[in-house]
């Protein structure tokens, strides 16, 4: 994948973006041998905006996020190739010097579970002014006060009292809403959120998705947003990219990707869930089978086993991510929905029942077809 | 919101699985506890599916503990079959508890790791002493089939060497094999990827047509909660928000923390606006809940009387049953809060 062209998030100008991701690939060596992660995905992000990665787990989401963050077990991790580059200087050349104070300054991280990512023993108050101390050398003194501002920010009442509290004493939302505190301490240009809102309520992430946006619009912080939910990137990102088996399958801004998507993966992924505007007992479109073995994965299409679409060709040739007339929109299929070619080879396997690959077409898409 | 009340239950002798004014309480020593759940009472007719939904902590998977004695309620009755599961002891129990079996959210967790898949969906013949009939492998390898997995290749395998999905597929057919009546699902779906879930989702509806199951669901999942239920159950802090049919409730629903839970919901629609804040603050501790009502310390439509009296669950429309003094008009949307300092990072 080495032609991928580079999707560009915003205007392109002279400035060098705030990250540019050109043809990461993170492979891991396991007992059964390299398993390719992430296989070759680029992106770029500007200052102010959100792209929000979606996919299943495994899909490579996190590791492509970790492998930008360095934050992977260096014992089995294989960086075999592609470049980040932050406001046009490469991240994997970074000096020790320069690196400690890049992390947690320039770029920072929330993660899931709100619980493991504290510090159980330690006193919130702490854990928040540890960055600003070793960071930005403030006093004791001046850190406290900034944490209490910081909590301020994030919306954890009584912030006085909080800062001498332990995680445990907190709920998961104001357990989320310190992590994302302690993000924001050295006030990064980029944040990586990896599904900060799964492990929480709907009200209360809903909280948290408010709270990082209004942040990052009053901030100007560019922002990853890792989500497998397609409801959170359609109200919080200008970009989306699909990923699948390791790439990057579709990529478009969010608009365009809900109301014209072209993977039949992203199609899939949207069918599968349940909408609240349809009635109950609707019958959901499950995609059938599971997504590749990434230790070998598949010469051709990887998603092909399980695609509705699927012909000889996809069995062949592994399609490239390639722009439609729509430059800010790419996508990787031989046969796209929406496209003659794609209705077309859903029209013969529905007619014959069957894929080329040999998925069984079920009652529903006959139902559907009409 | 948040009352008692047993207005909505169906009359007597109907309904497969009925609970009554459920109290489940941890005592926390110093003569303090936990009011997990308060007073709630619900019931399921044969064949239907009735949905539980409420965020973390409202009470949910400790009620569908308590049906199966898993610990004994504090207080109430469970009825199931004509039988009262709380006054039962013992061997009683235990056999009547076969027809009640229960899925869980981490399908990987909830199995051995270490026994095969076949010894697995096996145990419970095994425990009932009809693993020589001969034909327990017959019922093994069927009970697999028609939950979508080929014994031959999956029976020798051990969990861990297995998806999510697959394990979760292995749990429903441990729970299917001793032909039960009564299904609890708690959570079985929220662990699992989009596509797996719904698999799983429709695998359940299948095998409740086919095996003429009656499920208690329980998800805080909304649009998920929509999908399967014939009958949806808003929880709050221990106590009932609303009952009613699916498709009126997420239509019209009545009580403000229904709307609240709705609005919170990420549509996968980006032309749809992000409204404003839907709940403020915390869910208050359940070792102290607020008097009255108790959502009014979240509710934007509180009064006076909220405080000072409890809602008694009542019928607005047929069908549809509410618990709070100042319910929803239908299509009327609650004054969503002003940011206030609290949240508002600005200030």
């Amino acid at each position: 994948m080495a032609d991928t062209p580079i999707l560009h998030s915003g205007m392109a100008g002279d400035k060098a973006p705030l990250l540019e991701v050109e043809g990461l690939k993170t492979y891991f060596r396991t007992n059964r041998g390299i398993l390719k992660a992430v296989d070759g995905v680029s992106f770029t992000i500007d200052a102010g905006k959100t792209l929000g990665i979606v996919g299943e787990s495994g899909s490579g989401k996190s590791v492509t996020v970790r492998s930008i963050m360095n934050l992977l077990p260096p014992t089995v991790t294989i960086n075999a190739g592609g470049s980040v580059l932050h406001k046009g200087q490469s991240l994997r050349s970074l000096g020790k010097a320069q690196a400690k104070h890049f992390w947690g300054v320039e770029m920072a991280m929330i993660f899931q579970d709100p619980m493991t990512s504290l510090n159980p023993v330690m006193r919130i108050g702490r854990q928040i002014s540890a960055g600003l101390r070793f960071h930005l050398g403030l006093s004791r003194r001046e850190a406290r006060q900034r944490s209490l501002e910081l909590l301020d920010v994030v919306g954890v009442p009584e912030a006085e009292r909080r800062l001498d509290e332990y995680p445990h004493q907190l709920s998961g939302g104001m357990r989320q809403r310190v992590t994302i505190a302690i993000a924001l301490a050295c006030q990064p240009g980029l944040l990586i959120a990896d599904e900060p809102t799964t492990a929480l309520d709907v009200t209360v992430q809903k909280q948290i998705l408010d709270l990082l946006g209004h942040l990052q619009e009053e901030q100007g912080m560019g922002m990853i947003l890792i989500t497998h939910d397609l409801g959170v990137v359609a109200g919080r990102t200008e970009e989306v990219a699909v990923m699948y088996a390791g790439r990057i399958v579709e990529f478009a801004d969010t608009q365009t990707l809900f109301a014209d998507m072209r993977h039949p993966y992203t199609e899939a992924l949207f069918e599968s869930i349940p909408k609240i505007e349809h009635p109950s007992h609707t019958r959901l479109r499950a995609i059938a089978g599971r997504p590749p073995d990434l230790v070998d994965p598949p010469g051709h299409c990887a998603f092909a086993a399980r695609c509705r679409y699927a012909q000889p060709r996809c069995l062949e040739e592994a399609p490239q991510l390639r722009h439609s007339d729509d430059p800010g929109h790419s996508f990787a299929c031989h046969f796209p929905v929406g496209t003659p070619e794609g209705e077309e080879a859903l029209a013969v396997n529905i007619a014959r029942g069957a894929t080329s690959a040999g998925l069984l077409l079920g009652d529903y898409d006959a139902k559907v077809m009409g | 919101m948040a009352g008692t009340g047993n207005a909505h239950l169906r009359p007597d002798g109907q309904a497969l699985l009925r609970v009554e004014d459920l109290v489940v309480e941890f005592p926390l020593g110093r003569g303090k506890k936990v009011h997990a759940v308060s007073g709630i009472s619900l019931d399921v007719l044969p064949g239907e599916t009735l949905g539980l939904v409420g965020e973390s902590g409202c009470g949910k998977s400790t009620t569908a503990r308590a049906i199966m004695s898993l610990p004994r309620p504090t207080s109430g009755s469970v009825t199931f079959d004509g039988l009262c599961l709380t006054e039962l002891d013992g061997e009683a129990l235990r056999r009547t508890r076969t027809q009640l079996q229960m899925i869980f959210q981490d399908p990987i967790s909830s199995l051995n790791p270490t026994r095969k898949v076949s010894d697995i969906v096996r145990e419970g013949l095994t425990i009932w002493g009809r693993r020589g009939s001969g034909d327990s492998d017959d019922q093994v390898n069927s009970v697999l089939e028609s939950v979508g997995l080929d014994p031959a290749v999956i029976g020798d395998r051990r969990p861990q060497q297995l998806s999510g999905g697959q394990c979760q597929r292995i749990c429903i057919a441990r729970a299917l094999l001793l032909d039960p009546k009564v299904i609890i699902c708690d959570e079985p779906v929220s662990a699992l990827d989009v596509s797996v879930q719904a698999q799983i989702l429709n695998l359940l509806e299948d095998m409740k047509e086919r095996y003429g199951l009656t499920l208690v669901f329980i998800a805080h999942d909304l649009a998920v909660v929509k999908n399967v239920s014939d009958r949806v159950c808003v929880m709050y802090l221990g106590k009932i928000c609303e009952v009613a049919p699916p498709d009126a409730l997420f239509e019209a629903p009545y009580h403000p923390y229904t709307h609240a839970l709705l609005v919170s919901i990420p549509q996968p629609d980006p032309r749809i606006p992000i409204t404003g804040e839907a709940l403020q603050g915390d869910l208050p501790s359940p070792v102290d809940p607020p008097s009255g009502c108790r959502f009014r310390t979240r509710c934007s439509r509180a009064q006076d009387r909220c405080v000072v009296e409890e809602p008694e669950i009542r019928e607005v429309d047929t069908g549809r049953f509410v618990a709070c003094h100042f319910p929803l008009e239908p299509g009327e949307v609650p004054v969503t809060w002003i940011p206030g300092p609290v949240t508002d990072g600005t200030g």
